[in-house]
């Protein structure tokens, strides 16, 4: 499966080559000084998708588009927004498929109260398998 | 209970079996669609792209009529690829804007020079900033904005021969 | 001629198989029961028929036979051979020849080895097998033909994908494929046992080293294919949730489960249905992954069978055979009675929770893999990932790791809640002072997940070896060894995982040849940038020294790599690896000014992921030879007497 990850990505990074030869952005590939602040930054480009190769996070993308993107939040957060609202700011224009960090969006209600349920079920099926009462 | 359960199984891999096939019957078009479209322009200034055309400013393109605004790059191959569909769009009379995406502006004269200028006025977003803020996922794209400067609809790709109609249509709905 | 003679070993693979099928239903439901003492040579030639055939293939692609179809899109006459050899299976067509290939394999070994079974079980066990094979070798002759002919042979192949271009294409597909397809066998003594309606422990005992085995193969697997993605795309990640992997997790929680469940069978005879129900569940989740990984219907740029018809003949399969076994069990499991329920604190107990966050855990994978697939029927896109998974399924699995350590430290039948505590005291304790440590030593400066994460790798650590104490280590079974090393394996790839993401120390740089780069107390010296050419590729390396506290500087060699056919560009990342990390270095692109991107981590203990990983499949084989050498001794014995 795994050689097939790799084909996949080989392919989501194939444009690459059509890409503009512009150099990068001024901080698509440099840290913030400040590590707190660069901590801040790269834990919310982790959970960022890139738009023009689908299945990476931007923290992770070879592609100029993810590059601007990185440059965009390290600037933002910089000037001191909020990554997370610079996540909704994303959201605002890209739509929930942006974050990779599941919003609480009442369509992704049900994808966290799963585990709570599973859990539940998981215990009521457990009950019929342990013998009630006291221990002689 | 004990019989429902055993069931269990068999009617979750129903309902996944159900999911599966609607999607692998419903073509994925895999396009991630602005979600700005009907809201306003959001605010930018940008230098111009090209040296025989002025710079654009989202102020500008507020007119009481609505035009287009192509979002380009003259590294893309597409983009020239749906040159003469924009050049034909001029033709008809419909007014152009352009933002050329991480571009120099020698390259964009040379693009243009080879391709045809249908624009009006053309802004360079070096950093895709404005892109971005537009909540366009590549290039090319076309947006149409209507005369209060709000953004109507998103056309994805290239323009196609068969689009050009289409385009129009919506640039006279925007009215 | 080799790749007709390769096709019609395929095509009478498949006959053999529909002939097995016809032989075990007329033998069992029609009572013929002469016809059954064919089954067994049936099923070996048709083993040997999918290995010739898949023989044959390779060597179309050893010898780049361009008149082949499947080589001129996969193959280039220039390639290494190990990458001719390899990419045989780096390709759809050729990787369903090793699915089937690995099928026909295990069920001509089901035939030759499996002894314990009676009978009527081992036949119809015969009969699944060949059931399901013979879907697969409709797909593969109708819809994914590997020998098929192009004309005019073109003069050279497209060449393979060089981010496959490396020696963990050699292993990673074939043992993950081992794994996958060799839980076929557990699915198929399920159904068996189902049609025969003989699931007891006797069953369990004759299914459980099938089961052990496909797991080891299905962890060396995917272990494998964590450390190629780590080297090979250079992005310093070793899991990144996404739906292919996921795909190839789901199969190994399920058979993990399974692998306890089935000892409990074995044991105590009870949890009938739910090991009969894993059993049918863990190559299910194996078909599910090749459907998703396949159809493209989770991710876009897919590049096998983004073909909608392959997606819908493999999902007809998946309704058949996953379907057909779920309608099975429904309709002859209220006969399987339940064994008696047991005592709150014993083993039992505990390896019931074990599967319960197991399975819990899978099935959060598998609804979060599957979730934006169901928004977008709602008209709405949405993304599932890491945040999401690492939030959810961790902490079920740090209290997964908690019940492994105090498992084995519970007696069978009952146990008293004083005395299991009393033996994880040292563990505990162990756990509380590391707790303490870490927190002194690096409060707020690394998140809750990995901290936990660290604690209870060192605690369920210590915990995992209290099965050895005060035992006398000559005369501890294998199979306890087995059990010790895998769940210690568990530990240590979790440390490994924790330190990680807790210690980690990334720097990006743009640095000039004669710069030097001070990170994480190592001191890099960029010397200088020089093209070289390899086998197919050229590059441009990086020559690099790195040191630390004044110590002996090391060359390090990071690539940018080149490949003509297809054109293509891969960063070989330089991996230097010291008992407490790893540092791992990524040459980027030029700047304009002439400096080079350079991207350097410093990960403390990453290894030990791997380590852990090999170890858990080790323990996997300690415990098969050490449950089965007794089986074999004796069989040995008994042949040398005769």
């Amino acid at each position: 499966m795994r050689a097939l990850l790799a084909f996949l990505l080989m392919l989501a990074s194939a444009p690459v080559l059509a890409q503009s030869a512009l150099p990068p952005a001024p901080y698509a590939d440099r840290q913030i000084d400040d590590p707190a602040l660069e901590k801040k930054a790269r834990a919310l480009m982790e959970t960022i998708r890139c738009l023009t190769c689908q299945s990476q996070s931007i923290a992770d993308s070879n592609a100029s588009m993810a590059g601007d993107m990185r440059s965009e939040i390290r600037q933002r957060i910089m000037a001191g927004e909020q990554p997370e609202h610079i996540r909704a700011w994303l959201i605002e224009r890209y739509g929930d498929w942006v974050s990779y960090e599941p919003t609480a969006a009442p369509i992704l209600w049900p994808l966290w109260g799963a585990p709570v349920v599973l859990l539940l079920l998981g215990l009521l099926l457990l009950r019929g398998r342990i013998r009630k009462g006291k221990r002689p | 209970m004990r019989k429902m359960l055993i069931w269990l199984p068999l009617v979750l891999f129903l309902g996944f079996f159900g999911l599966f096939a609607s999607g692998l019957l419903k073509p994925d078009d895999r396009l991630i669609t602005s979600k700005m479209v009907g809201k306003p322009l959001p605010d930018f200034t940008l230098p111009p792209a090209a040296s025989d055309r002025p710079a654009l400013a989202s102020s500008q393109l507020a007119t009481g009529k609505p035009r287009l605004l192509n979002i380009f790059a003259s590294w893309c191959v597409p983009c020239a690829a749906e040159a003469p569909q924009l050049m034909a769009l001029q033709k008809a009379g419909v007014e152009i804007d352009a933002i050329a995406i991480r571009d120099a502006r020698t390259d964009v004269d040379r693009f243009l020079g080879r391709y045809g200028n249908p624009y009006a006025r053309i802004g360079l977003d070096a950093r895709s900033a404005v892109q971005i803020a537009l909540g366009s996922s590549g290039v090319p794209e076309t947006f149409v904005i209507d005369g209060e400067g709000r953004i109507a609809y998103q056309h994805i790709g290239d323009i196609r021969a068969d689009d050009v109609p289409m385009i129009l249509d919506r640039l006279r709905n925007a009215q | 001629m080799i790749a007709e003679a390769g096709l019609a070993a395929l095509w009478l693979a498949g006959a053999l198989a529909l002939l097995q099928l016809a032989l075990v239903t007329l033998g069992l439901a029609g009572s013929k029961s002469e016809l059954l003492g064919a089954v067994r040579s049936v099923a070996v030639s048709q083993g040997v028929l999918t290995g010739l055939a898949f023989l044959l293939l390779i060597l179309l692609f050893l010898r780049s036979d361009m008149s082949v179809m499947l080589v001129v899109t996969n193959s280039h006459s220039m390639k290494p051979w190990l990458y001719k050899f390899a990419g045989t299976w780096g390709n759809h067509e050729g990787s369903m020849l090793l699915w089937v290939t690995v099928m026909g394999l295990a069920g001509s070994a089901v035939a030759l080895f499996e002894r314990a079974l009676k009978r009527e079980t081992h036949m119809a066990t015969l009969g699944a097998q060949a059931a399901i094979s013979l879907g697969f070798y409709v797909f593969l002759l109708f819809s994914s033909n590997p020998f098929a002919r192009i004309d005019p042979p073109p003069p050279d192949g497209q060449g393979l994908n060089p981010l496959l271009q490396d020696p963990g294409l050699a292993f990673h597909p074939p043992t993950l494929y081992l794994g996958y397809v060799g839980l076929s066998v557990a699915f198929s003594f399920a159904v068996g046992a189902l049609l025969t309606r003989q699931v007891d422990a006797a069953f369990a005992r004759a299914m459980r080293p099938w089961v052990l085995a496909a797991w080891v193969m299905l962890t060396l697997g995917i272990v494998a294919g964590s450390y190629w993605a780590y080297y090979e795309l250079g992005w310093g990640g070793w899991w990144f949730w996404d739906p292919v992997e996921n795909a190839s997790l789901m199969p190994w929680l399920a058979a993990t489960a399974l692998l306890h469940s089935v000892t409990v069978l074995a044991t105590r005879d009870a949890l009938r249905a739910w090991t009969v129900m894993l059993a049918v569940i863990a190559f299910s989740m194996s078909m599910v992954g090749t459907f998703l990984v396949r159809s493209g219907i989770l991710t876009s740029v897919h590049a096998f069978a983004v073909d909608p018809e392959r997606g819908s003949f493999i999902l007809a399969l998946l309704a058949i055979y996953i379907g057909g076994a779920f309608a099975l069990f429904g309709w002859r499991i209220g006969a399987v009675r339940e064994g008696a329920p047991f005592e709150l604190v014993s083993r039992e107990t505990m390896l019931v929770v074990n599967n319960l966050l197991l399975s819990v855990i899978l099935g959060l994978v598998l609804i979060g893999t599957l979730y934006p697939l169901l928004t977008e029927a709602f008209g709405l896109k949405v993304s599932v990932g890491a945040p999401y998974f690492d939030r959810i399924a961790g902490p079920i699995a740090l209290l997964l790791l908690i019940a492994m350590a105090a498992g084995p430290l519970t007696r069978w039948r009952r146990d008293r809640f004083g005395l299991v505590a009393g033996r994880m005291l040292v563990p505990g304790i162990v756990a509380l002072v590391t707790l303490a440590l870490v927190v002194a030593l690096a409060w707020g400066r690394i998140g809750i997940l990995p901290l936990l994460g660290l604690v209870v790798a060192i605690g369920v650590g210590v915990g995992s070896l209290a099965p050895l104490w005060k035992r006398n280590l000559r005369r501890t079974p294998l199979f306890t060894w087995g059990m010790v090393i895998a769940h210690l394996g568990c530990a240590v790839s979790l440390g490994g995982m924790a330190s990680d993401s807790a210690f980690t120390v990334e720097k990006l740089v743009a640095a000039r040849p004669g710069d030097t780069i001070e990170t994480a107390d190592w001191t890099l010296y960029f010397d200088k940038i020089m093209p070289i050419a390899g086998d197919n590729w050229t590059a441009l390396q990086a020559d690099m020294t790195a040191s630390r506290g004044g110590g002996k500087a090391i060359a390090i060699h990071p690539q940018s790599r080149f490949f003509a056919s297809p054109p293509t560009t891969t960063t070989e990342a330089a991996l230097m690896t010291r008992w407490n990390g790893q540092l791992y270095v990524v040459l980027g692109q030029e700047t304009d000014d002439g400096r080079w991107q350079i991207r350097i981590w410093w990960k403390p203990f990453v290894t030990f992921i791997w380590l852990g990983g090999i170890m858990i499949a080790l323990g996997g084989v300690l415990a098969l030879i050490g449950r089965e050498r007794r089986g074999w001794l004796l069989k040995w014995r008994a042949r040398a007497a005769a």
